[in-house]
């Protein structure tokens, strides 16, 4: 219960002051086609550096958890999901605001997001320091392996293709080693002077998120993509709590799923929303209505991606494995400050801790009370034009990634592993991937080089990785992500072939 | 999509996998090299099973690039380099940007080039922006960027 003296610190007025412009700027990013959450995330965190850790954290956590949430409001109103987590709510959503019920269906939207949030947050709360607790018995060899599998995971679950998942995971490792080794002080890899101090991880994070956007952007050329804005008519705020409350099958079901899918490194909110939205309809006395403007629809898929925010920050804050892509950009906004998520968090930093995990319980309640209320406004930033987008985006990546530590060198490299990435990412790579190698290479790396001097000391390199329990137990599981994910590809290009034999 | 746009990106991938070995294995003192050669095996062997996949047409995934996209991509992203890796620091941060945000709605916006109106709404929209970073960066943020000429 160590979280409850640290609810105070929330409500001094920088921070709750940065609570409300993360949650309201978070609605509004979230409603802009085209603008990740992650990316949302890793555009602000240069905005974060002459704050205190745990207010940057506040700024970052209620930004990440309002994109997702604002994701809906274009996902209503103009069918365009606002970030992939969003797709699910467009089927019963739009076709709801279309009908005249928008203003009732962003209610439900928000309130049901609310209730799979605050779920969320809780588990975070509870599981958390049960698990930092348990990060303490791991050594060196632990937590190498433990960031492989961080890698593997993302690698194997994340794209199309297992191969290329891991490829790009093997390249954010790589690009982890450029620069002077930290013991002997050799150079590796630099072959330009702007590499010389290694990759910086906030510009790396702002390239390889936001360019890809902005050349996507770009690539549909002089087309009007202004979408048609669905007008919103009043709808009593009770009435939709009386119908979320009642729907209380849709609301386990999005709540229990979104939670456990945000455990799971890798799996992301697009996945939550879907799986749930998929289990609310086979479980629903109303199936055929799904698809057709049903309440329920979008209570399942609202409430799952944001219940699976909470979880998702369990393996980052616990073992320092981000379990998504935005949880590595938030280990970035950690990093910056000199703060290691694991037992040095809650041990050293617990005010940090605490307090960003109090933030993310309370930004729930807020997000739901400014979004029903920001909705109409975001939808209308949402109807923006791409192009405007794209240079906006352009302009705050050069400045957000000079920033860091005003070098060109970063905005080099930011715009080098962007435009790098936007090639890969049209032939199957992914970004997660080798981000997630760029931020845990170093991790590994570390405990690699330490791991070893133990083993050359006592048992050898192969019986120090390779035997203990806990040792094979991570190897089995980065093994069985592997197969599991080969399988899963496997089976889909054979339906594929036999749709296309239809 | 046709196979040679998968064998290119994959050769190149495949090419910088070798490159990475090759620097891991050869160079001195061994010990830095240490992880490096762990990841170059693997990259290696990952990148050249891509690379023969492509190499055989068995590689489907991604969507390619067509002449569409690179003729629609290629004026936005022409500015993003040149404002990038020249104008940025020839020309001052605040002027380059405005300048390549400036060109880049002319680029896109769908609207004609011959309605004085439309022009008014682009310069409009980059003073506006424009006013907003100066705000966040130089006086919120304080960060000090280049500044050659102007501001």
């Amino acid at each position: 219960m160590e979280f409850i003296y640290y609810f105070g610190d929330v409500f001094t007025p920088i921070s709750f002051g940065l609570l409300l412009l993360g949650t309201i700027g978070g609605l509004i990013l979230g409603a802009t086609p085209g603008l990740s959450p992650t990316m949302a995330v890793a555009l602000l965190i240069p905005f974060t550096f002459q704050l205190e850790a745990a207010q940057g954290l506040i700024l970052l956590g209620a930004a990440y958890t309002s994109t997702v949430a604002g994701g809906a409001v274009s996902a209503i109103l103009l069918k365009i999901p606002g970030a992939p987590a969003n797709i699910a709510t467009t089927l019963d959503g739009h076709t709801m605001a279309k009908k005249g019920q928008g203003a009732r269906a962003l209610q439900l939207s928000f309130l049901a997001s609310a209730v799979g949030g605050v779920f969320g947050v809780l588990l975070l709360i509870f599981l958390t320091p049960v698990l930092a607790k348990w990060a303490l018995a791991f050594g060196p060899s632990h937590l190498f392996w433990l960031a492989i599998l961080g890698v593997t995971i993302i690698g194997s679950l994340d794209g199309s293709s297992v191969v290329k998942g891991l490829l790009s995971g093997c390249i954010g490792l790589w690009l982890s080693t450029i620069g002077f080794d930290d013991i002997m002080g050799a150079q590796r890899f630099i072959f330009h002077p702007s590499l010389g101090g290694g990759i910086n991880i906030i510009a790396a994070l702002i390239g390889l998120f936001a360019i890809p956007q902005v050349l996507s952007m770009f690539a549909k050329g002089r087309k009007d993509t202004t979408s048609e804005l669905i007008s919103v008519e009043k709808h009593s705020i009770m009435d939709a709590l009386r119908e979320v409350v009642s729907s209380v099958r849709a609301l386990s079901i999005g709540t229990i799923t979104g939670s456990i899918i945000g455990l799971i490194p890798g799996v992301g909110g697009q996945i939550a929303g879907l799986v749930a939205y998929d289990q609310s309809k086979k479980f629903s006395s109303e199936r055929e209505k799904f698809g057709t403007g049903h309440p329920e629809g979008i209570i399942a898929a609202e409430s799952a991606n944001n219940a699976m925010v909470g979880p998702s920050l369990v393996p980052l804050l616990t073992l320092s494995i981000p379990g998504s892509p935005t949880a590595a950009v938030l280990l970035g906004g950690l990093l910056i400050h000199g703060i290691f998520p694991g037992s040095d968090l809650f041990d050293n930093h617990p005010q940090v801790a605490w307090t960003f995990i109090n933030s993310m319980l309370i930004g729930q309640v807020l997000m739901c009370i400014f979004g029903l209320y920001v909705a109409g406004l975001a939808a209308r930033v949402a109807t923006v034009p791409q192009y405007v987008m794209a240079a906006i985006v352009l302009g705050l990546a050069v400045f957000g990634s000079y920033s860091v530590q005003s070098s060109m060198g970063d905005v080099y490299v930011m715009l080098s592993l962007g435009v790098m990435m936007y090639f890969l990412e049209r032939f199957g790579f992914s970004a997660a991937p080798l981000v997630l190698g760029l931020i845990l290479g170093p991790i590994a790396e570390a405990n690699f080089i330490q791991g070893s001097m133990i083993a050359n000391a006592t048992s050898g390199l192969g019986p120090y990785f390779l035997t203990g329990t806990l040792n094979l137990f991570l190897i089995a599981i980065v093994i069985a992500s592997i197969i599991y994910s080969v399988w899963m590809e496997l089976r889909s290009r054979r339906y594929t072939a036999k749709e296309d034999l239809i | 999509m046709n196979r040679s746009q998968h064998i290119i990106p994959s050769g190149i991938v495949a090419a910088v996998g070798l490159w990475v070995a090759y620097i891991s294995f050869t160079q001195q003192p061994s010990e830095a090299f240490l992880f490096p050669r762990l990841i170059a095996t693997i990259f290696v062997v990952l990148a050249l099973w891509t690379f023969a996949k492509a190499l055989l047409g068995r590689s489907r995934t991604g969507a390619g690039l067509s002449w569409e996209i690179i003729r629609n991509m290629a004026p936005g992203l022409l500015v993003a380099l040149i404002y990038v890796f020249w104008a940025a620091k020839g020309l001052g941060f605040y002027t380059a940007t405005t300048i390549a945000f400036f060109i880049l709605l002319c680029l896109y916006d769908p609207a004609p080039h011959n309605v004085l109106k439309s022009w008014g709404k682009r310069l409009l929209i980059t003073v506006c922006f424009m006013a907003v970073m100066y705000g966040l960066f130089a006086k919120l943020l304080k960060v000090y960027t280049p500044r050659e000429i102007f501001f």
